[in-house]
């Protein structure tokens, strides 16, 4: 009964936090609203008998991930953010798209039924521990795409790198080749 | 006991609110912040059911799709400030150069 209630409070937090995420105007706002989502996510994770996913659910979701998403917004401007519209023309559409995939995809779920079970039971991985029973899976069967994350994690970081370098070569000659406000440069990059 | 059809429910409905999110707003950051929306939804239905399978296998992909999901991050954002030095604005709507 406590589990079903407190799924009950996760999922109402979740979604009534993401739909505020995609309906606020002040974009840090919205931010704030998917940490709030992604806490009740870990929570439900732990009802899942998955803890170390719940952490790593709020120590790179909620800890890197979302702030890095906070100082991207810093960096672009935020102030003029506020006074136009926070929507495209003819939302309406998007919205009727979305409302119809989700009515489509429930109305599928009952039609669900479940494949032959793995080994791994509650009893086992409470027996091996949850981290341990991950890192065999992740170590054994799933080395290769282990390793190919790995390198993913290289391009992302030689490609954020590159991406958001200043380009020192045709956008500041002169007087503003020195750290001053991009505002500035931009005479002498037209 | 939940039952896996609340969970997976409650993933559709998420997925949905990513959906709906990266169909309206403007600005591309919060585009990007639905992407990770519908990502939190496919990761929830990973980890329901690989709970309800006894296996881990879920959960193992659940931590790559938390890598793809930071990479992505990484990348959009950084496309995203160079949007906005060249282009003084991060709206989709007023990207339209190739509209001729």
């Amino acid at each position: 009964m406590f589990l079903q209630l407190f799924f009950g409070y996760c999922a109402l937090m979740i979604v009534a936090s993401g739909l505020l995420a995609i309906s606020l105007r002040n974009p840090v706002h919205c931010v704030l609203m998917v940490l709030v989502l992604f806490f009740h996510m870990a929570g439900l994770y732990l009802t899942l008998n998955a803890e170390f996913l719940a952490a790593v659910q709020i120590i790179v979701y909620a800890g890197a991930i979302l702030v890095l998403y906070l100082f991207v917004l810093f960096l672009v401007s935020l102030r003029e953010e506020l006074h136009l519209t926070a929507f495209v023309p003819n939302a309406w559409l998007g919205r009727i798209i979305a409302t119809g995939l989700a009515v489509s995809l429930v109305a599928i779920v009952p039609a669900f039924n479940l494949g032959e079970k793995g080994v791994w039971t509650v009893d086992a991985i409470r027996r091996a521990t949850h981290t341990k029973a991950l890192g065999q899976e992740m170590f054994t069967t799933c080395l290769l795409p282990f390793e190919i994350a790995g390198l993913i994690l290289l391009v992302a970081l030689i490609g954020g790198l590159v991406l958001a370098r200043r380009d020192e070569s045709y956008a500041c000659q002169g007087e503003c080749s020195g750290p001053g406000p991009a505002a500035s440069c931009k005479e002498g990059r037209q | 006991m939940i039952p896996l059809s609340w969970y997976m429910a409650l993933a559709a409905i998420l997925f949905c609110i990513g959906v709906c999110g990266f169909l309206t707003r403007r600005n591309v950051i919060l585009m990007f912040l639905s992407i990770e929306l519908m990502l939190n939804g496919v990761n929830l239905n990973l980890v329901a059911l690989s709970h309800f399978l006894d296996s881990v296998r879920g959960q193992a992909f659940t931590f790559f799709i938390i890598t793809v999901a930071a990479a992505e991050a990484a990348i959009g954002l950084g496309i995203a400030i160079a949007l906005y030095r060249s282009r003084r604005s991060v709206h989709v709507d007023t990207i339209n150069h190739l509209k001729g």
